[in-house]
Order: structure tokens, then C-alpha cells, then sequence
């Protein structure tokens, strides 16, 4: 590594002392960043694992509601009966930044806030475990928003880190070792010049003195 | 405003369509790899699309795509028949980009 195109020069070697600073600094800071990216995403993903059992289960025992529903009914009447909701939702996106990520904020607003209005058919014709169902899908729907944000949260969190990993490795074991070694290079080929000097005057300095008292 | 998009077979989408969502009923893979590409492309309409996990098996590579873009959010929601554990994985997987192994231990 040390001696290929880098010149033992002072100028040089100010320059690498700046860049092993920086890249030290740097290194530090993204070393803190690192950390705290995955504090946050631990939690996520805990909180990721929570809902989504959540939401496996809530609609497992809505989809069974739902089945017993159309077991009742004929296809037809529980198509007719679902064709046309009357619930709609609205959803808002709004952005949080955790540690220069931005991760999405689902807010999210059903026209009819009343809970019996859900039901987009009369009662007449329709079964009560169509309601069932229909109020248990409603539930876990709740969770199942919070999951899409959760799980997009940690998505995004797990890119950042691996590429924060990624940049800290890359300054810790390329960067930083290779700025060291360069500069102990051109340190030790200063002193070699600077001793080769020295030398040199000392040889200068006896050839003149003999040169001038004649000795030998 | 924003939209929800639930993919899935008929009956899976069926109870989605009543709580005011867009539902596109889908009758394979292919056809669910349709309608998302549909949905996905050029404007970001759907901020969350909802996904049947039978279907997503085939279609990881399209859902992986937009894996590291705040939006469209493509979640995995179970069939009829239950869990088949993909949406489990995913986490898994999630995990171990981040922390570079398995640290969940299952």
C-alpha cells in the first residue's frame, strides 16, 4: 500500500493529517447514528411483530365470520349485499423523520363515523353473521393501517441502517488503517531524508576542515 | 386523498369492499401482478396496497421493488385459508438487512 503514488512531501503529509481527522470524525458520528438507527428499529420491529400477529388472527376469525356468512346466504345475495359501500375512507400521508429517514404517517378518516352505518345493506335480507363478520373486519382494520406504517417504517429503517453499517465499516477497516499507514510512510521517509542530510553535512563539514588546516 | 388498495382472490377481498376500500379481486398470481403493476404505475395514488400472501409469493421481485420507497407500503395480509407465514418473513428478512443476522431467534 505505502509507496505507490503518494509523495513524501510535508504538503502531503498536512493533507493526510487533515483527512485521518475528518474521516475519524466522521466514523465517529456515523458509528452514534448507526446505534440509535437500530435502538429505534429494535422497537419497530417489535412493535411490527405484535401487530401483525394482531392482524393474522383478527382476520383469520373475520374471513371465518365471513364464511359462515355465505354459507347462510346464497353468492349472490352477499355479493348484492357488499356491492355498494357505503363507508369510504380517507387517507392522509404525512412524513416523520427519524434520524434523517423519512417514514410515512398514515392518518386516516371514514366518512361515516357512526359505527352501526358500516353496514352497507338493509337488514332484511342479509344475515347476522354477515354483521359479525363485517364489524370484525372493521376492527382489525385499524390495526391493519397501523401495520402498513409500522412495517414501511421498518423497511425503511433497515435500508438506512445497512447502509450506515456499510459506510462505518468501510471507514473503519479501509479509510482510516490506509490514511495511518500512508502516513507513517511519509513521516519515516522524512526523517530518512532528514537524517540522509545530515549525514551528508557532517561528511561536507570534515572534507572542508581538511581542505583548510591541511591535516593528514 | 390518498387510496387503499386490497388484492386478493374474491372472497378474500370481498369484506374489504364493505369497510370503503378499492378492492381488485384477482384470480392468480398473474393477474394479481397485473393489477399491481397498474396501480403502481406513474402516479402515487395508492399509498398502501394490501396483498394476499398466496398471491405475493410469486410477485416478490415486483413487491421488493418498492421496498425502499416511502410509498406505495405493500403489506402482506393473509388468505383464507390463514397464514401461511409470509408476512413473518418479511420482518425476518428486515431484520437481517439491518443487523446483518438473524437476532430474533426463530
Amino acid at each position: 500500500m505505502a509507496g505507490k503514488a503518494i509523495t513524501p512531501t510535508r504538503m502531503v503529509l498536512k493533507q493526510l493529517k487533515g483527512r485521518l481527522k475528518t474521516a475519524r470524525r466522521g466514523h465517529k458520528l456515523l458509528k452514534d447514528k448507526r446505534d440509535e438507527l437500530m435502538r429505534q428499529f429494535m422497537d419497530v420491529v417489535k412493535l411490527n411483530k405484535e401487530l401483525r400477529t394482531r392482524v393474522e388472527e383478527g382476520l383469520t376469525g373475520a374471513f371465518a365470520s365471513l364464511q359462515v356468512a355465505s354459507a347462510i346466504m346464497s353468492p349472490e345475495m352477499l355479493e348484492q349485499a357488499l356491492l355498494y359501500p357505503r363507508q369510504s375512507v380517507e387517507l392522509g400521508l404525512k412524513y416523520k423523520n427519524i434520524m434523517s429517514v423519512n417514514v410515512p404517517l398514515y392518518s386516516f378518516q371514514t366518512k361515516n363515523n357512526d359505527p352501526s352505518e358500516i353496514y352497507p345493506y338493509g337488514f332484511a335480507q342479509t344475515s347476522g353473521e354477515l354483521d359479525d363478520a363485517l364489524d370484525k373486519m372493521a376492527r382489525v382494520f385499524q390495526d391493519m393501517l397501523e401495520l402498513a406504517q409500522v412495517e414501511k417504517t421498518m423497511q425503511l429503517l433497515a435500508e438506512e441502517i445497512e447502509k450506515t453499517r456499510r459506510r462505518v465499516n468501510a471507514l473503519e477497516y479501509v479509510m482510516i488503517p490506509e490514511l495511518e499507514e500512508n502516513i507513517k510512510y511519509i513521516s519515516m521517509k522524512l526523517e530518512e531524508n532528514e537524517n540522509s542530510t545530515k549525514v551528508r553535512l557532517l561528511k561536507v563539514k570534515e572534507m572542508v576542515l581538511q581542505e583548510a588546516h591541511n591535516f593528514k | 386523498m390518498l387510496k387503499i388498495a386490497v388484492i386478493g382472490g374474491r372472497d378474500t377481498v370481498m369484506g374489504f369492499k364493505a369497510l370503503g376500500l378499492e378492492t381488485y379481486p384477482a384470480a392468480d398470481a398473474a393477474e394479481a401482478g397485473r393489477v399491481l403493476k397498474e396501480l403502481t404505475r406513474g402516479s402515487d395514488e395508492y399509498a398502501i396496497i394490501y396483498i394476499e400472501e398466496g398471491f405475493a409469493a410469486e410477485l416478490s421481485a415486483e413487491i421488493n421493488k418498492f421496498k425502499d420507497s416511502p410509498t406505495p407500503a405493500i403489506i402482506l395480509i393473509p388468505g383464507r385459508e390463514g397464514s401461511i407465514g409470509l408476512g413473518q418473513s418479511a420482518l425476518k428478512a428486515a431484520v437481517e438487512r439491518a443487523v446483518g443476522t438473524n437476532i430474533l431467534g426463530d
